[in-house]
């Protein structure tokens, strides 16, 4: 250091600095050490979560505004296409709803001749994804309910026309979740058509889920619809979770190269849907 | 000297501020892995001209503000902040006769250090890290270093934070 003895010898002097380093980064080490093997911070996370989230309302609100202001400044016309698409969409989905009261009626009787536990219709919220950027490394998004409506950790978030993901961290007023397309994450599915369970991986890419460990000779074509398994125990059984769109057979491997498309469109939801499985999800399913 | 104080942390705390809202500010996912890492280079610039206020201590604080709004392990980002502000606090009174160009050549080769701290860690914890847009930041960081700089020292005698 031949620059602190300079004239002005003063400001070059900071007490203590390299003790001061050592201590920061020996607590760091401990803080995360303590995060990562058990959630012992989640209060210092939340307690300092709260402190940013009037930040993150700020850089929320221009795109809130943008949506409002199109909203309220868009055409007559454009509105009396958009109402009677509505109209027409309600009409059909109101005729699916009419088979889906007398099926369930139908499902609850035939599982009670069963003598099986009949499944208790999830309980949903809805949330709306906040325009904010959360680490860059990994899939995931913020949302704008947190601990303080009822969010829990692991909680099951799905779409209009699939699964999104689920909650890791949940603050007081929003909560941090990771999509099913992040490369940590790992889904219990099952396809449709034949029941056949297998475990969708993501991979990083915002429109494409990994089926790793299906055998050559599995019963899989593309086009198969899958739907979450609730076998992880995470996920309540029976929500679409992406489409089949390609498999590849070489003989020589163990497994079948099979990929996958969402059905929700991971990053253009806006609305989600929180569960709240009222009953335990893991049912009868898991004997063979 | 304390009322002189609180005018001197304002603009400091409002460029960190609006920083961090970079930092989260949603881009779109094609631009999102270069972006710069605005609070490691106003630490950075803020530890250069005001070590004695603005040192490790805070830039630890930054840091830990910065990983529960990334939701990455409580800890990591302070690390590595307050690290790359030991090294500027080290060696301000040499960065501060250093030309522009050379000072920016420095800046990168700290920024390089913040994301190996970062990307060293997550590899500890076993965390899946992308290896080549780890370093992309370091490199947009310093493509703007230059142009925060003259900035942030504008920012600086408009409100003639200490000296």
């Amino acid at each position: 250091m031949v620059a602190s003895r300079g004239k002005n010898s003063n400001p070059a002097r900071i007490p203590a600095l390299g003790i001061r380093l050592l201590l920061l980064v020996l607590i760091s080490i401990g803080l995360m050490y303590l995060d990562h093997r058990e959630n012992h911070l989640d209060a210092a996370r939340k307690a300092i979560g709260a402190a940013v989230y009037p930040i993150q309302l700020i850089v929320d609100a221009p795109v809130r505004l943008w949506a409002w202001l199109s909203e309220s400044t868009t055409s007559r016309g454009d509105l009396q296409l958009e109402v009677d698409r509505l109209n027409a969409e309600r009409l059909l989905t109101n005729a699916r709803l009419q088979r889906l009261t007398a099926l369930e009626a139908e499902n609850a009787r035939l599982r009670a001749l069963l003598d099986a536990r009949s499944r208790v219709r999830d309980e949903v919220r809805v949330a709306e994804i906040m325009a904010v950027d959360a680490n860059p490394y990994e899939h995931n998004l913020i949302i704008d309910i947190g601990s303080r409506d009822g969010v829990y950790d692991g909680q099951a978030i799905v779409s209009a026309d699939g699964v999104v993901g689920q909650v890791i961290k949940t603050g007081l007023m929003t909560s941090q979740a990771v999509l099913i397309s992040d490369t940590d994450h790992a889904l219990p599915v099952e396809i449709n058509r034949n029941g056949l369970r297998t475990i969708a991986v993501g991979t990083g890419e915002i429109d494409r889920l990994d089926l790793p460990f299906l055998p050559n000779n599995a019963d899989i074509r593309a086009g198969d619809l899958l739907v979450t398994s609730g076998l992880g125990g995470a996920f309540p059984a029976g929500y679409p979770v992406a489409v089949v769109d390609a498999v590849t057979r070489i003989p020589q491997e163990p497994f079948a190269n099979v990929t996958a498309k969402p059905s929700a469109a991971l990053d253009q939801v806006r609305e989600v849907m929180l569960i709240w499985s009222a009953a335990p999800v893991i049912e009868e399913q898991d004997d063979e | 000297m304390s009322r002189h104080r609180a005018s001197r942390r304002l603009p400091v705390i409002g460029t960190l501020v609006v920083g961090l809202m970079l930092s989260i500010m949603p881009l779109p996912d094609t631009i999102a892995p270069f972006r710069p890492d605005w609070l490691a280079l106003l630490t950075i610039f803020w530890a250069m001209q005001l070590p004695r206020t603005w040192s490790v201590g805070s830039a630890w604080i930054v840091g830990l503000i910065l990983d529960v709004s990334y939701g990455t392990l409580l800890g990591q980002h302070a690390l590595a902040l307050c690290v790359i502000v030991f090294i500027t606090v080290r060696f301000h009174l040499l960065m501060r006769v250093f030309p522009l160009s050379q000072l920016t050549a420095t800046v990168f080769a700290m920024l390089a250090l913040y994301q190996f701290l970062l990307f060293w860690i997550n590899g500890v914890a076993g965390l899946a890290a992308p290896a080549a847009a780890y370093w992309a930041p370091a490199v947009t960081g310093t493509l703007i270093w230059p142009f925060l700089y003259m900035f942030l020292t504008g920012v600086r005698y408009r409100a003639r934070v200490g000296g």
